[in-house]
């Protein structure tokens, strides 16, 4: 059956095992790393496309810098005139971080948000991703209405049995409306 | 500050047996008895730390720089594969009263899928430990790994412990053996469950 | 000769389901069961890498020296996992986010390893492919099951699909349901069986 064990073989079959191996990943991952990131692609637009009202063109991706931290986000325009922002925040919910997408209009509201990851416990604090929690957000004007849950005096109904993902949801949208302004403030600086 | 939360979550919030379901083979084959239960969390300790120590090197200082990422997988478990039988012939050399102690569990260590998981993990998750999510540091990776098996051993102790008792009872024949033991896992989870949120 | 390849295709099922009577494989068991699609796809990817590491194991087994086979078979499994990972991240990315970690430690899980030592290395390469497809479709069928109990029970669906309005008894869907339902599954498995052998 099997061949006797001599350090020569041993070496040169291990070798060859990890030759070959390494031959047929890289040929797969030349072959799939054009699907992977068409894939990646649509579904950050699709992000996108959920959270700002409608938009023609690519979305433009830029970074902003607000008190020290980094914040992605994307530019969209429509007809030429800025239709708004689409800003990736992140907060420290309950099981961990949950990070979203929120879309800011250019006058300033939010038009959507949607959950990008999030481990919160199925059932209670998952529930942030259901539209009877994340509805309450579309076209909430942070002039008018605090983004913080009722229980810390401001606007937002929390989930049942949940107050932290709550808070941390409603903290990640306010980040998002302080890194829009920050956005608009070095615009207007740049023109 | 943020070590001692990194260390807390790894250990109670977020347990490795418990919670992430990771090294379920030795949680329920080598926890018959107490003492076997203790040399494996020993040995489970010292592999997974030094394992993640040498793969998050690897990572950043071969892997990424030569763009091959792609190779991770495979890279890493042959690390721990080289690491396990290395601890292995030096703990053999330099320590034999370790080596009996811990020396039969070494094999099993490469597939127990704690290892590999917590290698990954340091590398390829974000952590938020009340602040923003980040990647770990090569200082935060070591604890956090440490910690993890901290965890592992802990929930291994406890449940071995339960074990023996439950050994000493009449439990209904359909039970007995790996049922039972994880009906006892389960209550022990919940028990952890209370932990949730603390971190 | 048909027989003996089907036979060995069933026997994974019941017979050496992996498991509720061999009990491997215990991690994305109980890790990725949360809904019955969650465990459906982890057990297809597990048969994935099964029937081909298993092919690949058979065919190289006589001219790997023994004392150097299980790194051997450790680097083959894990082409085969980084392979799967690539396909899922290209074609089925949300699945594959949903079971993160628990793709590539396929690796490690001891069904792969344990097929490749006891069956892949001293049969023929159509035997190993018929045995990685029975104890693969053993593993997706006991995951599914899993998976579908939690589900019922946790959230009140099935595949998807809600009965209930509100919420189920969310334990099940949380870590200590996982062991609480596997324990009851594996003791009505060895009932129903040891009847049928009566």
């Amino acid at each position: 059956m099997a061949v006797q064990s001599s350090f020569k073989n041993m070496t040169l079959c291990l070798f060859a095992v990890c030759i070959v191996s390494s031959a047929l990943l890289a040929a797969v991952y030349a072959v799939t790393k054009e699907p992977i990131e068409v894939a990646e692609h649509a579904k950050t637009i699709n992000a996108i496309a959920q959270v700002v009202p409608e938009f023609d063109g690519e979305p433009v991706s830029d970074t902003i810098e607000v008190a020290g931290k980094k914040y992605p986000y994307y530019a969209v325009s429509k007809a030429g005139q800025p239709a708004g922002y689409a800003v990736t925040v992140s907060a420290s919910g309950y099981g961990g971080a949950l990070t979203l997408m929120v879309g800011v209009t250019a006058d300033r509201v939010i038009y959507n948000t949607t959950v990008l990851s999030q481990s919160e416990t199925p059932g209670l604090g998952a529930k942030c991703t259901e539209p009877e929690f994340a509805d309450q957000f579309r076209n909430w004007n942070p002039a008018e209405k605090v983004l913080k849950v009722r229980k810390d005096g401001g606007d937002v109904d929390a989930i049942t049995a949940s107050t932290i993902t709550s808070r941390a949801y409603s903290l990640a949208v306010e980040t998002a409306v302080t890194v829009y302004d920050a956005i608009v403030a070095e615009n207007n600086k740049g023109e | 500050m943020e070590y001692i939360l990194i260390i807390i979550s790894a250990i109670f919030v977020n347990n490795i047996l418990l919670s992430q379901f990771m090294g379920i083979c030795p949680f329920l084959g080598v926890s018959n008895k107490l003492s076997t239960a203790v040399g494996m969390s020993g040995a489970v300790c010292f592999v997974i730390t030094l394992a993640t120590l040498v793969t998050y090197l690897f990572q950043y200082y071969v892997l990424v720089p030569l763009g091959i990422e792609f190779m991770q997988t495979i890279a890493f478990i042959l690390i721990i594969a080289a690491l396990v039988q290395m601890v292995e012939i030096v703990l053999k050399k330099v320590s034999p009263s370790l080596y009996q102690a811990l020396g039969i569990f070494l094999p099993l260590i490469t597939t127990n899928c704690a290892v590999l998981g917590v290698a990954l993990m340091v590398v390829t998750n974000e952590f938020s430990y009340g602040g923003e999510p980040h990647m770990l540091d090569l200082g935060e990776s070591v604890v956090f790994a440490f910690a993890t098996s901290l965890g592992f051993g802990l929930a291994m102790i406890l449940f071995a412990g339960l074990r023996e008792q439950i050994a000493l009872n009449k439990v209904p024949k359909a039970f007995r053996g790996i049922p039972i033991a994880l009906v006892t896992a389960s209550i022990l989870a919940m028990a952890f469950m209370g932990f949730s949120g603390l971190v | 000769m048909i027989m003996g390849k089907f036979q060995l295709i069933t026997k994974g099922l019941i017979k050496e389901n992996p498991t509720f009577v061999l009990l491997l494989g215990m991690c994305p068991t109980l890790a990725t069961t949360t809904s019955a699609i969650n465990g459906m796809s982890m057990g297809l990817a597990t048969l994935f890498v099964l029937v081909l590491s298993n092919m690949a194991i058979s065919a190289t087994a006589p001219y790997i020296p023994d004392k150097v086979r299980i790194p051997a078979y450790i680097v083959i499994i894990a082409a085969f996992v980084t392979i799967l990972q690539f396909i899922m991240q290209a074609f089925t990315p949300d699945i594959y986010k949903t079971l993160g970690l628990f793709i590539p430690l396929i690796v490690v899980n001891c069904i792969v390893l344990g097929r490749a030592e006891a069956f892949a290395n001293k049969n023929s390469v159509v035997d190993s492919a018929c045995d990685g497809l029975g104890i693969g479709l053993g593993f997706t069928i006991a995951l599914t099951i899993l998976g579908l109990v939690r589900e019922l029970l946790g959230s009140g669906s099935a595949f998807g699909h809600k009965f209930i309005s509100g919420d189920g008894i969310l334990v099940f869907v949380l870590a200590p349901g996982a062991f609480m339902a596997l324990a009851y599954l594996i003791v009505l498995f060895k009932k129903v069986t040891a009847k049928k052998g009566e």
